[in-house]
């Protein structure tokens, strides 16, 4: 079902142009974590914007996701230092112990797991974050204790 | 903070700000860079609060969270002020010791002080840290010493000063002709003359303009621009301010990639306090010019970073790019003339103004004037934001600031200007860094972002990443760049996992050049960079991959093996947990054999053990 009263306090904050479906669509992934298709249908209809508009924007953006994501983020950055100190290592341990590959969320619902193009912390390279929380200088033997923190 | 009517009001808050601003009073400075934050500088800066407090300190001395001290290989960065005392590696439990020590005692903490790393000498002020000593700041100037969220702390450093000079001494045409003269260029790295792009735009009929800041730093390994919005975001807003009165612009947008939701937070912040201070709005300062901002937030598309795709995207469209001409300084935004310019670009204007454009063409090479932030990664003992007048060789870069390579490997070579620059060799060490030069060698200045790579990067496989990364990034608008990257990818994953041919370097060359002809924006054009650039200088390795299936660097997994020492082993099972296909067999306390069968090569025993027991060839 769609929760009118909460969309509609998004809406409120825009002037209802067509150029304002990027923030909306910013706003209602931040708050519900995905795009939910009832909400997306209402947004074409306020903002006077095709569906097919709205869809090909949420597919090209990476922020945006048609389905609804884990409690917490998993983001791995695969920056070129990164890439070099050993990111693609993080993911592949993330990979096997979550249980799901890059872009998914695992079974219990608990983590999605993404990969970034850079994170902008290079110096402490490879950084990985959960949520908004960094962590930098993240070694394999380091990912199970940082799960252990979010894992409820 | 009052809301500035007129100059002298401005000035009167200003002197009485100074003479309430004790110049010796004590200030503790902890970075809450890109760097330091992700070690924990939250907690260090939590830790400083509740110590000051127990010893009564507060009201004595300062304390700020400040942005990037620049380096940030050894966060997290405490700055103490008079003195200028450097402290590194500062984490909670050191706090006690630098209260009782230097705050309280005047003294220095030794053991947290900079050690150079060849000679061990410890340096007790930042001036004498060879990092600092090479550098001359504009853009990074304040970063260290203001509290980003505080415009009292702008103000009082002469923040929105050059206003007074563009609004009641220069006309429009005069703030241009000041750009214009201090030679400076599109710090984004087109390197397009900055002065001649604003008079095109003023040049125009229209009546509606707009000016964007591009704060979309998408270049994996750059910081810059993410430090300069966290550390000194009014410096972005009062260089916007002043090329909108340069242009007849009443409209802003800084757009922000999404991955930086704290430069969001202090430039929303920032615009607030310009806004409530008088320096946006209508009748700024009673000049009668009026001017807003707006915060545009990327959605994660690298390629917005290219100026036509970043006005589709604030338009509401997906990020495709735009063949030009049209320039967007003729037709831009909603069809207006715009001017794009990036952060450090914006940053820069400010202090043209105020020391005057004779003072910024100094600084620098001929065709390249001022000082450039790069960020400087990778191998390197001190990773870090540098700021280096233009013409700053390599070698100074690398050895003197960055204290050269660690763990006494050789250099092998930098890689600049992100995914769309290329790898300079030993060779061209004493290349001086301007916009001409490193286009000489096959790569660009890019956004500034310099990568140090040593004798365990593989070359072909820092290339399969750039293109790995623009083929995930582009829009796909354009054949050339959609199907080439395509296809460079497929060679590329070929020749890594010990397919390659002798027929693909060929391939890879002509791909190249029809990508670099025929593709719409810069993305496809300047995506052969990284490819050609390692297939002239170090051609040896692709040689080396494709003939003897060999990964010299032993990098490319495929062609690698690893094999358990039975000598060193100690049967910890470490790797036994962390193999994800259950490669690795024994009993506990003996050692361990990998199945060679199931072993894909991932290299996470490796990784793991810590008896250095795993061998890879």
């Amino acid at each position: 079902m769609m929760d009118a009263a909460r969309l509609e306090s998004i809406l409120s904050r825009y002037e209802g142009e067509p150029y304002d479906l990027i923030p909306v669509l910013q706003e209602i992934q931040d708050t519900y974590g995905y795009l939910p298709k009832d909400e997306v249908k209402e947004v074409a209809r306020r903002l006077k914007v095709p569906l097919t508009q709205i869809y090909s924007v949420a597919t090209f953006y990476k922020m945006f996701s048609l389905i609804p994501k884990g409690k917490h983020q998993v983001k791995v950055c695969l920056g070129t230092t990164c890439h070099l100190k050993g990111g693609p290592r993080l993911v592949d341990s993330l990979c096997s112990r979550l249980g799901v590959e890059v872009g998914y969320t695992s079974k219990d619902g608990q983590f999605s797991l993404e990969t970034v193009g850079c994170l902008g912390s290079c110096a402490q390279a490879p950084v990985m974050m959960v949520d908004d929380k960094y962590y930098a200088r993240v070694t394999v033997d380091k990912v199970p204790k940082i799960l252990k923190l979010y894992q409820s | 903070m009052p809301k500035f009517e007129s100059l002298d009001h401005l000035n009167e808050y200003r002197r009485q700000l100074r003479a309430k601003r004790d110049p010796k009073q004590p200030q503790v400075l902890v970075c809450a860079g890109p760097g330091c934050l992700p070690l924990g500088s939250e907690e260090v800066a939590q830790a400083f609060r509740a110590q000051m407090e127990e010893k009564g300190l507060n009201g004595k001395v300062a304390l700020k969270t400040s942005g990037c001290h620049g380096l940030c290989a050894r966060g997290v960065r405490v700055l103490i002020r008079p003195q200028e005392i450097a402290y590194q590696k500062v984490t909670p439990a050191d706090v006690p010791e630098i209260v009782e020590t230097t705050l309280v005692g005047g003294g220095v903490v030794e053991r947290l002080l900079h050690e150079e790393p060849e000679t061990h000498a410890r340096c007790q002020h930042k001036g004498d840290i060879p990092f600092y000593r090479g550098q001359q700041s504009i853009v990074l100037r304040k970063l260290d010493v203001i509290d980003p969220e505080s415009l009292d702390d702008y103000l009082a450093l002469g923040g929105y000063r050059s206003l007074r000079k563009v609004f009641f001494e220069m006309t429009p045409d005069d703030v241009i002709d000041a750009v214009e003269r201090s030679g400076l260029r599109g710090r984004g790295g087109g390197g397009f003359p900055t002065g001649r792009k604003w008079r095109i735009c003023r040049d125009t009929e229209e009546p509606i303009k707009f000016v964007i800041c591009n704060g979309d730093e998408g270049d994996p390994g750059a910081f810059m621009d993410r430090a300069v919005m966290e550390g000194d975001p009014h410096a972005v807003i009062e260089g916007m301010i002043i090329g909108a009165y340069a242009i007849g612009a009443r409209r802003g947008y800084i757009y922000v990639r999404h991955e930086y939701p704290l430069a969001v937070k202090r430039l929303t912040l920032a615009i607030q306090q310009a806004r409530e201070a008088g320096f946006l709005g209508k009748n700024i300062l009673r000049s009668g010019f009026d001017f807003d901002l707006q915060i545009s937030q990327g959605s994660g598309a690298f390629v917005c970073g290219e100026e036509t795709a970043l006005i589709a995207s604030i338009e509401g469209h997906i990020g495709e790019p735009m063949p030009r001409p049209p320039y967007p300084a003729i037709s831009g935004l909603f069809g207006q003339p715009t001017i794009i310019n990036n952060v450090e670009t914006w940053a820069n204007v400010p202090e043209i103004i105020n020391m005057g454009p004779e003072w910024f063409a100094g600084i620098g090479t001929e065709g390249s004037k001022g000082t450039k932030v790069f960020s400087l990664v990778g191998a390197i003992h001190h990773s870090g934001l540098v700021e280096v007048p233009m013409g700053t060789t390599l070698r100074e870069i690398v050895f003197n600031l960055g204290g050269g390579i660690p763990g006494g490997r050789a250099f092998k070579a930098v890689q600049t200007g992100g995914p769309s620059g290329g790898c300079i060799p030993a060779e061209f060490l004493d290349l001086p860094v301007d916009y001409d030069s490193l286009q000489q060698v096959g790569s660009i200045m890019g956004s500034g972002g310099l990568i140090v790579m040593d004798e365990t990067s593989c070359m072909v496989d820092v290339a399969r990443y750039f293109i790995g990364f623009l083929y995930e990034e582009s829009c796909g608008k354009c054949t050339p760049c959609r199907e080439g990257l395509k296809q460079l990818k497929k060679i590329y994953e070929d020749i890594t996992q010990g397919r390659g041919e002798e027929g693909h370097i060929a391939l890879m060359e002509d791909l190249c050049a029809a990508m670099a002809s025929a593709s719409i924006c810069g993305l496809g054009q300047s995506a052969v960079n990284p490819v050609l650039s390692t297939l002239k200088f170090f051609r040896h390795e692709y040689e080396a991959h494709i003939r003897d299936k060999k990964c010299p660097a032993l990098v490319c997994r495929p062609l690698l093996k690893y094999t358990i020492d039975p000598e060193t082993c100690t049967g910890c099972l470490a790797c036994v947990r962390e193999c994800p296909v259950g490669a690795i067999s024994g009993v506990k306390k003996e050692a361990q054999e990998i199945d060679q069968e199931l072993c894909i090569k991932c290299g996470l025993c490796f990784e793991v053990c810590q008896f250095d027991a795993v061998r890879r060839e």
